[in-house]
């Protein structure tokens, strides 16, 4: 009888060990498998862009990079790209709304795999890096420049670098020194009297520049952090040592970010974001001009004739499904933003399309309450975290920015 | 003395079968036990056609654009040719609908339509509504998809 109890109590002690002993594992199997998907090891090699030759052309990137940080490339000389992606920044600025040549409605984006997006803006009215990057240059509030003044002035300071990637430059003595289908009354005029075949050289130029600087953001892709070391070590059950170690706070966040406060169902894979476009109530700013978000960008890309049905993209149309397949219409696309990634977010306030939260602690208490929209239907609905849970999400997220 | 060992060690091996057992059943189990009706070959709503619906690759990704094909027969086996097809959706859990617009593309033969633009972007139930007009008349049915 002594034996039987002896092998009782050790079988008791076994189970104990397996329930208790060893502490209750810290993840279940489907909260690993999210969180493996969540890791930067997980993404896939940048995908070829059929509809720019040239975003693979190491001198066309070397040529972007030089005009993305030009500020002749502005009408007054005075702004680059790199006035509000500012390198040392995760290319971004901090501020609520960009300052250019004047003051912008919205937040600037950083530009870590950006070339991974569908979409571009945070209300998506572009379709390719490449047809992106001519927007600022001619907006009035951005470089405020035109098109036919970027032609002339690429042939004047980069003729020969532009000709050994893109073949001989057009004869541009006829085309006049400012003009724009877009700008000012007399840049419109000027460009309206151009014969449509200048026109398609000035614009061919101008989409040449779009595509060498697409080729120098390609480069820009997100770091290792803290959680992709503890991911890692997660899913080979190696033990997280030095800081790859999470706390016990970091490990709620990690939780609730994928449970019960459900921010994986939009911030998911790699690179947290589905590159899809939601209604989740952040508030308008007070004095900037009404702003719809999707919802008035579908026509934007539409009508961009730089777009990837448009004549200025390589290769064949098959590379233009997103657009073709894109939702035109209905309630979930009013006040619906592109879900941004989280990589770096800590240490880039503020947030939100025109930088409505200056901290990640407001953006917290924004999902848990979850005000409804002022226009169209939030899709997030109160969580009611305790202080807690909003303190240990706000914790988790750091873990993406070390 | 030896015949009550030889009881207890039998005892536990049956008490061990059957934890086993009853965990491989609960592993096995889809997650969301009582869940919508995953079948990827259906009679449609009033019994028009039955219609099949299968990702043109074989594999469901999340996140990416891809073409599925939809294959309708009639309810005698017959393919349906020349169908007008419209095509919805959404996540009936999270009130929106689909993130893209998928069409009926190409009619490939034998009854089969390629629907292409289907973006599943998280994971969750989705559904896929389709309408389907043909010569025999207009129904509809409805595919559940589980990521
Ligand atoms: C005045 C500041 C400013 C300048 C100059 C500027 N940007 Fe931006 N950038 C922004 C803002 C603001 C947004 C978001 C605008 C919006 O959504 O309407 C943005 C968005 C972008 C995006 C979209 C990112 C994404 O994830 O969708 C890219 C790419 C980008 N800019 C590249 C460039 C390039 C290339 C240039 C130079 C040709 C440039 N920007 C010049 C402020 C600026
Ligand atoms: C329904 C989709 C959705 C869900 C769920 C969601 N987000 Fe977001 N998130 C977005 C969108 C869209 C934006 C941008 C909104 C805007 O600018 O108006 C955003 C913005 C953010 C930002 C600001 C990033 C930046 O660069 O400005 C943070 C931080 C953030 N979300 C964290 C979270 C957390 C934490 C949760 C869970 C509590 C969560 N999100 C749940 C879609 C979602």
């Amino acid at each position: 009888m002594r034996r039987i109890a002896s092998i009782a109590s050790l079988l008791a002690l076994a189970a104990f060990a397996l329930l208790g002993g060893c502490g209750k594992p810290q993840f279940g199997d489907a909260e690993k498998k999210t969180i493996a998907s969540l890791a930067l090891n997980t993404l896939p090699s940048l995908k070829v862009d059929t509809t720019n030759q040239y975003a693979d052309v190491p001198a066309a990137a070397a040529l972007g990079s030089t005009l993305f940080f030009d500020a002749g490339m502005s009408r007054d000389g005075t702004v680059s790209c790199s006035t509000c992606h500012k390198i040392d920044r995760q290319f971004q600025d901090d501020l609520p709304q960009a300052v250019g040549v004047g003051h912008t409605n919205r937040r600037t984006m950083p530009l870590a795999g950006v070339a991974r997006n569908p979409w571009f803006f945070w209300d998506g009215r572009r379709d390719s890096l490449w047809a992106q990057a001519l927007t600022p240059l001619e907006n009035p509030l951005e470089q405020a420049g035109n098109r036919a003044a970027f032609a002339h002035y690429i042939k004047k300071r980069f003729g020969e670098r532009y000709e050994r990637i893109f073949g001989p430059l057009p004869d541009l003595s006829s085309a006049p020194a400012n003009a724009t289908p877009l700008g000012s009354d007399a840049e419109k005029a000027a460009w309206n009297a151009m014969p449509t075949g200048r026109q398609d050289d000035v614009n061919r130029v101008f989409a040449n520049i779009g595509k060498a600087i697409a080729a120098f953001e390609r480069s820009i892709e997100p770091q290792q952090t803290r959680f992709d070391r503890f991911a890692i070590d997660l899913a080979t059950g190696a033990k997280p040592e030095g800081n790859a170690a999470f706390s016990p706070e970091e490990v709620l966040g990690l939780k609730l970010f994928i449970g019960k406060a459900n921010c994986v169902t939009c911030h998911n894979g790699p690179r947290f974001t589905d590159n899809s476009f939601h209604n989740t109530g952040v508030p308008p700013v007070d004095g900037l001009p009404p702003d719809r978000g999707r919802v008035d960008a579908v026509a934007q890309v539409g009508a961009d004739p730089f777009n990837c049905l448009g004549k200025f993209r390589d290769g064949d149309e098959s590379a233009c499904r997103e657009l073709r397949f894109m939702v035109k219409d209905g309630p979930q696309i009013t006040r619906a933003y592109k879900t941004p990634s989280l990589r770096g977010a800590a240490d880039r306030p503020p947030y939100m399309h025109a930088g409505q939260f200056s901290t990640l602690d407001e953006v917290v208490a924004h999902y848990s309450k979850a005000p409804p929209s002022v226009e169209g239907v939030s899709e997030v609905h109160p969580l009611h975290l305790s202080e807690r849970e909003r303190a240990a999400l706000v914790a988790f997220l750091k873990t993406l920015s070390e | 003395m030896a015949s009550t060992w030889r009881y207890i060690l039998a005892g536990l091996g049956l008490a061990a079968l059957l934890v086993g057992i009853v965990a491989a059943i609960y592993l096995t189990l889809p997650q969301s036990a009582p869940g919508p009706d995953l079948s990827r070959s259906k009679k449609t709503a009033n019994g028009l056609f039955v219609a099949s619906f299968e990702p043109e690759r074989g594999v469901v990704r999340q996140g990416e654009l891809q073409s599925w094909l939809l294959t309708l027969k009639t309810a005698a086996g017959a393919p349906v040719e020349g169908a007008a097809i419209t095509v919805s959706g959404g996540m009936p859990r999270h009130d929106h609908g689909l993130p893209t617009s998928p069409q009926a593309t190409d009619y490939l033969g034998q009854g089969r339509y390629r629907i292409d633009g289907v973006k599943f972007t998280m994971s969750g139930w989705w559904q896929l509504h389709f309408g389907i007009s043909a010569a025999a008349g207009s129904d509809t049915v409805v595919f559940n998809i589980v990521l």
